[in-house]
């Protein structure tokens, strides 16, 4: 391996935009003096019929673009190159479907969810879970396109623009139970083996995304919050993501797994480092595939 | 100082900042994007699409 200044590895930090996560990750490396080289998104050239040569040693991927960050990483992660978050954490946290298996197949609690292929048996999946539903896109973030449905005529309407208006992809219907909410949600924030914090996302609107407007508070990260959570980690591959909770009245249920997580409003809210941490493990990463 | 392309005021650039940061037009509000640090140079940001996020 390459090594850069003060024998830290040297890091590709693969992005779209400057947002402030990316600046604070930025002036984490720079603080440590970490050789670190911005790699546009935009610019991008990938050969894949050889290892791509981007001068570093690690990726840490920040882009904005989930198809961008997919496609990219699926030709670093067949060539060898370290990267975080890793291509399967990407393919997996980047559709919703394919979290909730992953969560299903490692017995990790999440909401009872239908998937349908036509409207009518989106109705079908619709009833049998019984109103109010949640439909989602398979693949969006930041509470977009996200729909409570509360009765037959709303879920008709639905069911019918999302036919219509659509991608192929809004033809997927991906339905879950509305599960009722004491006003908030969890994020929890997991940094390979540890669930470092987490807040909780208050909003009067269902939709509790700080995105959208929720307010955040410290979350105490308590074993059993911090176990379900390092294994809803484990069972999308691991790595640096943010895991979405809901206390549902039966218990913790894990909604979705992000993995190109966005942290601004939570570093002073939890006194957690968050890139400090992240940064930690991006190192470790490219020492481990030395 | 740079200026908005949008509605053309004066756009203040922090120090601190670097190429692909985001800011907004103090007049109208739109996002632009940092393309050179020296000297500052803005455009307008692209619109978010369907697969942004997290």
């Amino acid at each position: 391996m390459n090594s850069g200044s003060g024998g830290y590895p040297r890091v590709g930090v693969l992005l779209s935009r400057v947002r402030v996560e990316e600046k604070l990750l930025l002036a984490e490396l720079e603080s440590r003096r970490v050789e670190t080289k911005i790699i546009d998104d935009r610019e991008l050239v990938l050969p894949v019929e050889r290892k791509p040569d981007l001068g570093v040693d690690v990726i840490l991927e920040r882009c904005i673009q989930h198809g961008t960050a997919l496609y990219a990483l699926a030709v670093l992660d067949t060539w060898g190159v370290p990267t975080v978050n890793r291509y399967e954490v990407a393919e997996i946290c980047g559709n919703k479907l394919l979290t909730t298996m992953r969560l299903i197949r490692d017995s990790v609690p999440s909401p009872r969810t239908r998937v349908a292929f036509t409207p009518e048996s989106a109705l079908t999946a619709i009833e049998e879970l019984g109103y109010p539903v949640v439909l989602k896109p398979l693949i969006g973030s930041w509470g977009r396109l996200i729909s409570k449905v509360n009765d037959r005529e709303a879920a008709e309407a639905i069911v019918e623009h999302k036919d219509v208006l659509g991608s192929y992809l809004h033809s997927i219907y991906y339905v879950q139970e509305y599960v009722p909410k004491p006003g908030r949600d969890i994020r929890a924030f997991v940094v390979g083996d540890e669930a470092i914090c987490a807040i909780y996302r208050y909003s009067d609107h269902w939709i509790t995304n700080t995105a959208r407007g929720g307010r955040a508070e410290n979350c105490p990260v308590t074993p059993q919050l911090g176990e379900l959570c390092v294994r809803a980690a484990r069972a999308v591959g691991g790595g640096v993501v943010a895991i979405d909770v809901l206390e549902g009245p039966e218990g913790l249920l894990v909604n979705e797994v992000n993995y190109t997580m966005e942290f601004r409003n939570s570093i002073d809210t939890t006194g957690v480092n968050i890139p400090a941490k992240i940064v930690d493990y991006v190192l470790e990463v490219a020492r481990a595939a030395r | 100082m740079p200026k908005c392309p949008e509605c053309d005021a004066d756009v203040t650039v922090g120090s601190d900042a670097v190429k692909g940061e985001i800011v907004s037009c103090p007049d109208c509000g739109a996002e632009l994007e940092v393309k050179e640090t020296a000297p500052a140079a803005l455009a307008l940001a692209p619109e978010a699409e369907e697969d942004w996020g997290e």
